[in-house]
């Protein structure tokens, strides 16, 4: 295990703890901004670079902007912090340490050397045969291009359907859909009565 | 391999966890919604892992990204609600938004 990984795994669990116990919403976008790019390390450490890269400039680039820009029109005054009861806060900590900790034992009880060979087995896959040479470059640019289109020379012996080009289209359509629904929904209007 | 697995997926479940308890707390909701980014990205850990340690190959590093673009829409139209609220309420707390109780 590397230092490097050791850094980005602890900066992204603190960056999320610190998002759940922090309670001014500003404070809890800018631990979101840790916790995120480190997990953007992670990707990079993973050897997916694009995923790493299109975490950064999406998430930390776009999404926050966009919560920074959200807290900003709507925390004023006495709205920045609104505290939850204590018993609330309580009950789901503990629920969520006992989760944690179920999820803990579930990862270290798989045995993943075991269900790898399995799989292999199943699919009659050699241990070189599985294609994706320019993953230990860290190369996955093109790889990932192609299959978005719906090509995929990753693999081996060119499955048919096994690309992307179908949930592309409809991840297209979707984005076109929502910029239009939020830029209906967040239009300016007369502000109505408080109720 | 295995060790290092189990940590990516350790990390992926303390963010998934965190996440989840932002859901269920927090009452200001741009805190909700943050807390939906966290489980998010959780997930999109999960993916990227088993995509380098096992024998998924690219294809969840396609559905990564798949994650990251809804994750991105989603908080668009989310936020676009929360200011339609703000304008009705006045607050974001999610509490007050019960006028549809019976």
């Amino acid at each position: 295990m590397s230092l490097f990984f050791t850094i980005f795994a602890l900066a992204a669990c603190l960056g999320a703890v610190a998002v759940v116990i922090s309670q001014s919403v500003v404070r809890m976008a800018f631990w979101l901004v840790v916790s995120l790019g480190s997990v953007a390390g992670l990707f990079f450490l993973a050897d997916a670079d694009f995923i790493g890269a299109a975490q950064l400039l999406i998430y930390v680039g776009g999404t926050l902007v966009l919560l920074v820009f959200g807290i900003m029109l709507t925390a004023s005054g006495p709205y920045m912090k609104i505290p939850a009861s204590p018993g609330e806060t309580v009950v789901a900590g503990l629920i969520g340490v006992m989760f944690l900790f179920m999820v803990f034992a579930t990862i270290n009880g798989v045995d993943w050397d075991g269900s790898r060979d399995r799989i292999m087995a199943a699919t009659h896959q050699t241990e070189g045969a599985t294609g994706f040479d320019d993953r230990s470059e860290g190369n996955t640019l093109r790889p990932l291009g192609f299959a978005l289109l719906g090509v995929r020379p990753d693999v081996p012996n060119g499955v048919a359907g096994a690309g992307y080009l179908l949930p592309f289209e409809i991840a297209s359509v979707h984005l076109l859909v929502v910029l239009i629904g939020a830029a209906y929904l967040a239009r300016a209007k007369r502000r109505q009565d408080v109720v | 391999m295995p060790a290092e697995l189990n940590s990516y997926l350790l990390v992926g479940a303390v963010l998934f966890v965190c996440g989840v308890i932002c859901m269920a707390t927090k009452r200001n909701a741009i805190g909700v919604l943050m807390g939906v980014e966290l489980v998010l990205n959780g997930a999109n850990v999960n993916f990227v892992a088993f995509s380098k340690f096992t024998t998924l190959g690219l294809d969840g590093q396609v559905f990564s990204l798949f994650v990251i673009v809804l994750a991105a829409a989603e908080a668009a139209v989310a936020l676009a609600i929360v200011l339609n609220f703000y304008n009705n309420h006045l607050t974001v707390d999610v509490d007050r938004g019960n006028k549809l109780k019976g």
